[in-house]
């Protein structure tokens, strides 16, 4: 594939604390970098509300971008090439896919995505191939080209090798956002050895393979992963902090519909709101905008959204307990919600159970009738060995089933007793027991 | 609270039992494009539509017991069954969740074999396209699967017929 200019006549590098430098000798993918699309995604952060738990989580997207972008490039410069499976005309499209495979985010996706009905995978096809300054780049490479990065992000292109480079249970995706995450969170336990694993990875006709040899190099990246996941991922502050965040969507949202007046108008939000989002109101939301209406929202009239958005801004967050929605529980949950209602706590906003699979994160699977491709190990005589099956470590943490459930509820609220001591007693007692 | 977990209990009580999780995957892809209101996030994978989401949040089922899965060996790998429990349906009963129509169209896809709907919830993945680029699609990306175009018309007729049994409601 041509691209007018080609390779740049000097190579390009960006510093990063996770790669050391990120190369640039491709004319387009400097382009794709300069778009306003692409630099909207420094106004994302990567881990959304993470920062108030962790507080040096303050990593953007475009980071976690040219991360993802490093990382294929040189898996197909420095390993793959001259390989069999390999077709090095895919180059290219790799390379744009890498970069390009987060630039649908919103800010804060996670809630935005559950409270609107949102997904922002529609918006990264949507913006590679509408009316943008990202689709103008693509089409100088070819008419086609953007179509053919939309479909690798999409998982739907013909080449499965080239699919599973960006998106599988051991890709550029995941090796990227745990070593960032785990350096930007300040956590030990997100570490493990990426350039050993690049280095024993194989290109396969559909998916990516990991010589034997590096198996232990392997374990450590699931072990990582499985750590990252319950240690920052599932955090339950953090948790709490989207719990408000939803709250404040959902609070905003019914007071629209209910006509009411806001002293701060919600502009940005109306087409969320009317349910009929296109893309130019949307690339215009980052999280500078949100954080904007948050801080004017504290003084709005209302008492539920001004009460949830100082609690987001100033990070007085909801207290949890662990709650696990067996049937007796359930009826405790249902006296809880009258009770809440007695003592003037609506529970709508104020009495939420959240569970680790509303959260966006997954596990590795080794493979099970119907489900994503496992990784698999190449062996010395050629054959393929599912990674679980080789590896005792994997296998010990692979098949377990681990949820969790936490009910969240402002407690300063429930232990203020100048108003309706009596029932705010039961509710610590059921909180309690 | 829990609502969505509710909905998946809902789906496996009005099927009965589901054998194998592609099948159940599918089940609530292709129940979700017909418009009943799930909202578990599905991508393309190697199988087609597959839900992260929809999969921990079976977990969770069975984890809490309202979920009863049986793992039986079949040839090289393993199949699982899926029924609501008695705690599952005591649970169910804190929620009045209406989806007309649901039964029926649950019932009927049990009937039908995890190639055929894995085909019929990859022409609805792509439905945006049209009919000859969708059939391009599946001969590409289903390849191994050896889907023949009589099969991919079967599908494209079922969809209709699980579409009318939806519309049938919201007329009544």
């Amino acid at each position: 594939m041509a691209y007018p200019g080609g390779q740049l006549s000097e190579e390009k590098v960006f510093k990063d604390p996770v790669h050391r430098y990120i190369h640039v000798r491709d004319k387009v993918i400097w382009d794709l970098i300069g778009t306003k699309e692409f630099q909207r995604l420094r106004r994302i952060k990567q881990l959304g509300t993470t920062y108030l738990t962790f507080h040096g989580a303050e990593h953007s997207r475009f980071n976690h971008s040219l991360g993802v972008y490093e990382i294929i490039r040189r898996i197909i410069d420095d390993v793959f090439v001259g390989r069999e499976h390999w077709d090095h005309s895919e180059r290219l499209l790799c390379l744009c896919a890498a970069l390009l495979h987060d630039l649908g985010h919103g800010p804060f996706s996670h809630s935005f995505e559950k409270v609107f009905r949102l997904d922002h995978e529609d918006f990264t096809q949507a913006i590679i191939l509408g009316d943008t300054e990202v689709n103008k780049v693509l089409r100088r490479v070819s008419d086609d080209f953007p179509k053919k990065v939309a479909e690798v992000i999409a998982k739907t292109y013909p080449n499965k090798l080239v699919v599973s480079l960006i998106s599988s249970q051991i890709d550029a995706d995941r090796m990227d956002y745990l070593l960032r995450d785990a350096y930007y969170t300040g956590v030990s336990y997100g570490n493990f050895d990426m350039e050993r694993i690049l280095r024993v990875m194989r290109p396969r006709e559909d998916q990516v393979v990991i010589k034997r040899s590096g198996m232990h190099a392997v374990e450590d990246y699931i072990m990582s992963r499985y750590q990252m996941y319950w240690q920052v991922y599932f955090h339950p502050v953090t948790r709490s902090a989207e719990v408000i965040l939803t709250k404040i969507l959902h609070r905003a949202k019914k007071l629209y519909e209910d006509g009411y007046n806001f002293q701060t108008k919600p502009v940005h939000f109306y087409s969320l709101f009317a349910g009929n989002v296109d893309l130019q109101d949307y690339l215009k939301l980052d999280e500078a905008v949100i954080l904007f209406y948050f801080q004017q929202w504290q003084d709005e009239r209302d008492e539920i959204l001004s009460d949830l958005c100082r609690r987001f801004v100033n990070r007085h967050l909801f207290k949890y307990v662990e709650f696990n929605p067996t049937n007796e529980q359930m009826t405790k949950l249902i006296e809880l919600t009258s009770l809440f209602k007695k003592a003037d706590i609506d529970p709508e906003y104020y009495l939420v159970v959240d569970s680790s699979s509303d959260l966006p994160y997954d596990f590795y699977r080794p493979g099970e009738e119907g489900e994503r491709l496992p990784i698999y190990l190449l062996m010395p005589n050629g054959e393929l060995r599912e990674l679980s099956r080789e590896s005792v470590l994997v296998d010990a943490i692979s098949g377990k089933r681990r949820t969790d459930h936490k009910l969240y509820f402002p407690a300063d609220f429930i232990y203020d007793f100048s108003t309706k001591r009596t029932t705010k007693k039961k509710i610590i007692e059921i909180l309690e027991g | 609270m829990f609502t969505e977990h509710a909905k998946v209990m809902k789906a496996l009580a009005a099927a009965g039992e589901i054998v194998g999780r592609k099948k159940l995957q599918k089940m609530i892809y292709i129940a979700k494009k017909l418009q009943f209101p799930f909202y578990e996030k599905f991508d393309f994978h190697f199988y087609g539509p597959y839900s992260e989401e929809l999969t921990c949040r079976v977990e969770e089922l069975c984890d809490l017991g309202f979920l009863h899965e049986v793992k039986e060996k079949k040839g090289g790998y393993f199949q699982y069954r899926y029924t609501l429990t008695e705690a599952g349906k005591q649970f169910l009963n804190h929620y009045d969740i209406k989806m007309p129509h649901l039964q029926e169209c649950m019932q009927d896809m049990n009937e039908q074999n995890s190639r055929f709907l894995e085909l019929v919830s990859t022409v609805l993945y792509f439905e945006h396209l049209t009919k000859e680029e969708v059939k391009e699609k599946v001969f590409l990306l289903k390849s191994k699967q050896r889907y023949t175009e009589e099969e991919i018309e079967q599908a494209y007729a079922y969809i209709e017929k699980l579409r009318a049994k939806v519309k049938n409601e919201v007329r009544a």
